[in-house]
């Protein structure tokens, strides 16, 4: 009898913060899992935005610096420059990545920085209590957008993994979701396909993961997978954006 | 033959792994657990059942089910 699944050793045994359902636990538990395939967990450092991400360094046994907020890109891009063997992922949300941080993650992306992106999309600001984000859903209704988010005054959602591809710097860019178990194995290969991206010396890879939350949303965190499904998936789709197969960039 | 275990403590009653079992053999417990949750149970009569597919445990986000085969 032997144990085929059990918690990847890159992962702390530590019970996490996260609300009871929230996807951010299988995010990282799929980038523990990668890191151990691969085996650099031991040159890995992560740097987590702010947000509901922000106690990475809680759950990985890993070297974390905690960015100002928005700011992980460019954090990553000095650490490595500084330190080029090692391998570097920022974790960010959507307030953090699409809206605070827009500037930082556009230009680290058109610099072609060596550095890998996990970015969790739940269309919410989920650790403030709920404001409308700029991923927020046209209708959808937040502590910020009672009635509904209106294209009128807020415009539309930003499809942050379709507008990263544009740009020449970028090697790798998906969308991924994490609802069902065929999309959590499909994330883990984009994941694995990040990490490779930057040990290859690409270029900057970004994984945009479809996340739910459902504390946030006010239903059940079944109903929540349901509605990520139902709702996300048709405005943000799912797929590979930009896949860079050799080094055309020198 | 395979089966699954969940760590109780770990568990906070999101019910994915009920949810997505093809089996149908994990089911909510009656007893709280530390933290307060109802946790997810394996129902150790249907043991037989499981074929160690790991889809319990692929969509657990509290990392808490250690399968076996």
């Amino acid at each position: 009898m032997n144990a085929i699944f059990k918690r990847p050793d890159s992962l702390k045994d530590t019970i996490t913060h996260f609300c009871p359902g929230c996807t951010h636990g299988i995010a990282h538990r799929l980038i523990a899992e990668t890191m151990d395939e691969l085996g650099i967990a031991d040159r890995t450092i992560g740097i987590p935005g702010v947000g509901c991400c922000v106690f990475l360094y809680n759950y990985f046994p890993i070297d974390v610096l905690e960015a100002p907020h928005g700011r992980a890109p460019a954090c990553a891009t000095g650490m490595k420059r500084a330190q080029p063997d090692k391998i570097i992922f920022a974790y960010q949300g959507d307030g953090d990545m699409a809206a605070i941080g827009t500037s930082e993650i556009i230009h680290a992306a058109n610099r072609g920085e060596n550095i890998t992106v996990f970015f969790i999309n739940n269309s919410v600001y989920g650790m403030t209590g709920g404001q409308m984000a700029p991923t927020t859903l046209l209708g959808q209704q937040t502590t910020t957008s009672p009635y509904g988010r209106d294209f009128k005054s807020e415009g539309y959602p930003i499809k942050m993994a379709e507008m990263l591809a544009t740009l020449e710097g970028v090697a790798y860019s998906t969308r991924v979701a994490l609802h069902s178990p065929k999309h959590v194995n499909q994330a883990k290969k984009a994941i694995r396909k990040a990490f490779e991206m930057q040990i290859n010396e690409m270029g900057f890879s970004v994984v945009e993961m479809l996340s739910t939350c459902n504390t946030n949303w006010r239903v059940s965190p079944l109903e929540a997978l349901k509605m990520l499904e139902r709702e996300m998936i048709p405005y943000y789709p799912l797929g590979v954006f930009k896949e860079r197969t050799g080094k055309d960039f020198l | 033959m395979a089966h699954i275990v969940i760590d109780r403590d770990r568990c906070k009653g999101c019910y994915f792994c009920i949810e997505f079992c093809p089996r149908n053999i994990i089911r909510i417990s009656q007893e709280h657990n530390r933290i307060g949750y109802f946790p997810a149970e394996f129902i150790e009569e249907e043991r037989e059942r499981c074929t160690g597919c790991k889809t319990c445990a692929v969509m657990c986000p509290d990392t808490a089910i250690e399968v076996f085969k």
